[in-house]
């Protein structure tokens, strides 16, 4: 893995720095240097992987929360009564021992636990639907376990707020959490904010450049399908995080200098008709970044953030 | 057998000579490109982005001192390439000489080969100290004279005149290479020599310019499946039948003509793993071979990459059997030096007449010797500031972090301008020639 600290430029600049470097072999007297310009798209293409890397983990982050924020929803708009039966099942996960040392969340319950463990904490908050009804047997449930037993990965408690246990304030006070195995990130999902609690420890884990999450699969179709900003986004579909970054790399590889050399072979002029082919194709289809291109997965990023 | 030491205690380098223009101001025409010794090491050759030879010739040394080695003065100088114009791809050829290669003596006259990227020649320089005179039919001055004033007929007889040194181009090996030549190598056998380019190996008869034998050959079917590339390419100094190749991936690859008429399959391929922990951006580029260098002896060959020297055994390819770092404090500025193209910077490598030391340049117009034996380097700079005649060098030393001492320099002082790619070490003696970018600066030992 390449280490990205070595140095300050980072990606972006690096492969503007590369191609501009291509552009300007162009016209070099002496003709095109095969040596160095196959030298310049390793960089490039070292330079892409890492910054695809980050991309990839900034937009699994959003998507978390977005799962999140979706679950949270969805029992918003559960009804009461429905939820009776299930608050009643859960009771014993809540309370039913007082050794329980995690009691399950009824938000937790409902959110994929394929993937995700539901850590409760003194901020867990059950829906407010459901806590209406409920609120006095949530209250015993919070009695008779310390505050401090909530506990988030980060091994601090989270100060007793008054407000989850006010069933006045439980349709303002909106809050989960949750830790992803794969990552290792804490979010705290409060009044649709974002927040992530993670240790100064586990920071490097939650750099995208260490994405682990081979199980993880990324539907980039359910996001694209309703942003229209990018219209002509092609995404990896169904792609999982290996087949877009790790497993082929190689063949993205491969297509990167491949394009590269056609590149060359045709002149310059084969990649500035590519240019605004690519501000469309972002480097998901192991395509050029330019800073276009960049620039336009920036805007479908905040796409998603605002969405 | 002179030319032990040198990067330890028993050897001090003195300043000998120094050619080449004052002025700051570098005209590009006289950047040198290849410095060369020939195998009795009077001869001293350069080439330079101009595409001009100049050859020196180390005077006899003097009756009066017999310790004190002769001077290099100029011998010979003409223009071995011109610029070209390829018409159907509309590129300009540049003249600028990438390598001379000097043939082993036979007769009274020397042989070089002197390359650019397209095409080689093979140049003879001869003295000329004497000249008929006495002609019938001639005049002294060349003109004709009319048959029917001669009345008399004489012989003609040689007269000595003042030493003139011709250079005559005697064949021209063109029209053979796609790609840029970087590399010439003459055979042990003295007839054939091999020229590479970036993907293909030709060898050549040198008494034939109309045809050579391709001996090697990566280019892929696809361009577009292009990894890596030929850096340089040399012939063992003693068997016939071996050369080696390196690779920008890294590696050598030794073959062996007897094998088969293409050697793409190698009979041995040298490679050292890559450190992971070491992984960057530009590891790609740092890996890349420059140079490749047999031993005298033939038993090692050195490599040289961006940031280090590396000596292999050729009976051993996992791994070279030392490792000497040049400039491993430039590791953490891989990134300025990427965006000045400093990184791309091709320097070569050199041993002394017995296989003792090597030795390489380096940047702010440092260059370093590593002692095999004693395990030591050091670090000198060929500079007008130490230029004084017979005046020791004083060794150099880069702070790499902390406190700066006195007499050090620190990285970020350094002069990227001033880099020395090119040096030759005497065959026998310890004298060294070390180019800096318009300067040819000569070194010896104490005596």
């Amino acid at each position: 893995m390449i280490n990205t600290m070595e140095c300050a430029v980072d990606a972006q600049s690096l492969i503007s720095i590369s191609l501009r470097k291509i552009h300007n072999s162009r016209t070099q007297r002496g003709g095109i240097k095969l040596h160095k310009n196959l030298l310049v798209s390793y960089v490039l293409r070292n330079a892409r992987q890492v910054y695809m890397n980050e991309k990839y983990a900034e937009i699994y982050r959003m998507q978390q929360y977005e799962e999140v924020m979706t679950v949270c929803n969805e029992i918003q708009e559960l009804n009461p009564l429905d939820l009776a039966e299930d608050c009643e099942e859960q009771r014993g996960d809540c309370c039913g021992n007082g050794g329980v040392s995690e009691p399950a969340s009824l938000c937790c319950a409902l959110l994929p636990v394929s993937q995700l463990v539901a850590v409760q904490s003194a901020h867990m908050q059950t829906p407010s639907a459901c806590s209406a009804p409920l609120s006095l047997q949530s209250d015993e449930v919070c009695k008779e376990t310390e505050p401090s037993f909530y506990q988030s990965c980060c091994a601090e408690a989270y100060p007793v707020s008054n407000c989850e246990f006010s069933p006045v304030n439980n349709l303002h006070c909106n809050k989960t959490t949750v830790l992803d195995l794969d990552t290792h990130v804490v979010t705290t999902v409060e009044n649709g904010y974002l927040h992530q609690d993670c240790c100064a420890s586990l920071q490097q884990c939650c750099q995208g450049a260490q994405y682990s999450g081979k199980k993880r699969k990324v539907d980039f179709e359910y996001y694209i399908s309703d942003i229209e900003e990018v219209p002509d986004f092609t995404p990896c579909k169904r792609a999982k995080f290996e087949d877009c970054s790790y497993a082929n790399s190689e063949h993205l590889d491969t297509s990167n200098i491949s394009n590269l050399i056609s590149i060359f072979g045709s002149g310059f002029s084969g990649l500035v008709s590519r240019q605004a082919d690519f501000e469309q194709a972002l480097a998901l289809n192991g395509q050029f970044c330019s800073k276009q291109a960049l620039a336009s997965l920036g805007a479908w990023t905040r796409a998603i953030v605002a969405f | 057998m002179a030319g032990a030491g040198g990067g330890g205690n028993d050897v001090q380098w003195c300043f000998s000579q120094v050619k080449g223009a004052i002025d700051d101001d570098v005209a590009e025409a006289d950047i040198i490109s290849t410095v060369e010794f020939n195998h009795s090491g009077e001869l001293l050759a350069t080439g330079d982005k101009g595409g001009r030879v100049v050859i020196f010739q180390q005077e006899l040394e003097s009756k009066n001192q017999p310790q004190c080695r002769g001077e290099y003065n100029v011998y010979s100088t003409f223009q071995s390439h011109e610029p070209e114009f390829d018409y159907l791809k509309s590129l300009e050829i540049e003249e600028k000489i990438n390598k001379i290669r000097w043939l082993p003596q036979k007769n009274a006259a020397q042989f070089l080969l002197s390359t650019n990227d397209k095409t080689i020649k093979l140049w003879k320089i001869s003295e000329r100290d004497k000249r008929p005179e006495g002609y019938n039919l001639k005049e002294e001055d060349g003109r004709y004279r009319d048959p029917t004033t001669v009345t008399t007929l004489r012989v003609p007889v040689f007269q000595p005149m003042d030493l003139m040194v011709e250079a005559s181009p005697r064949r021209v090996f063109a029209n053979a290479h796609t790609y840029h030549i970087n590399s010439i190598s003459v055979n042990s056998d003295c007839e054939t020599y091999l020229s590479a380019d970036d993907l293909r190996i030709n060898l050549w008869n040198l008494e034939i310019t109309d045809r050579s034998f391709n001996i090697v050959d990566i280019k892929p079917a696809n361009m577009e499946e292009l990894t890596e590339v030929i850096t340089a390419a040399e012939f063992h100094p003693n068997q016939c039948n071996t050369f080696v190749y390196s690779s920008s991936k890294g590696t050598i690859r030794l073959c062996d003509m007897r094998a088969s008429a293409l050697c793409d399959q190698h009979s041995k391929l040298f490679e050292e793993p890559e450190d992971p922990s070491n992984r960057s951006f530009f590891s790609e580029i740092i890996s890349s071979i420059s140079d490749v260098k047999f031993s005298h002896s033939g038993r090692y060959m050195m490599t040289r990459d961006y940031l280090s020297v590396k000596i292999w055994d050729l009976n051993m390819e996992s791994r070279p059997v030392e490792t000497y770092q040049v400039h491993e404090y430039l590791r953490s500025k891989l990134c300025s030096l990427y965006e000045n193209d400093c990184i791309f910077d091709k320097f070569e490598c050199c041993w002394n007449g017995n296989d003792s030391v090597v030795m390489t340049g380096s940047y702010n117009n440092f260059f370093r010797m590593f002692d095999r034996g004693y395990r030591q380097d050091v670090t000198l700079e060929a500079s007008r500031e130490s230029s004084k005649p017979r005046s020791v060098l004083k060794p150099r030393k880069v702070c790499t972090g902390g406190k700066r001492k006195k007499d050090e320099i620190s990285v970020d002082s350094l002069d990227f301008n001033k880099k020395i790619l090119h040096t030759a070490w005497h065959p026998q003696d310890n004298i060294i020639a070390v180019a800096t970018t318009n300067n040819l600066y000569i070194f010896q030992d104490k005596l």
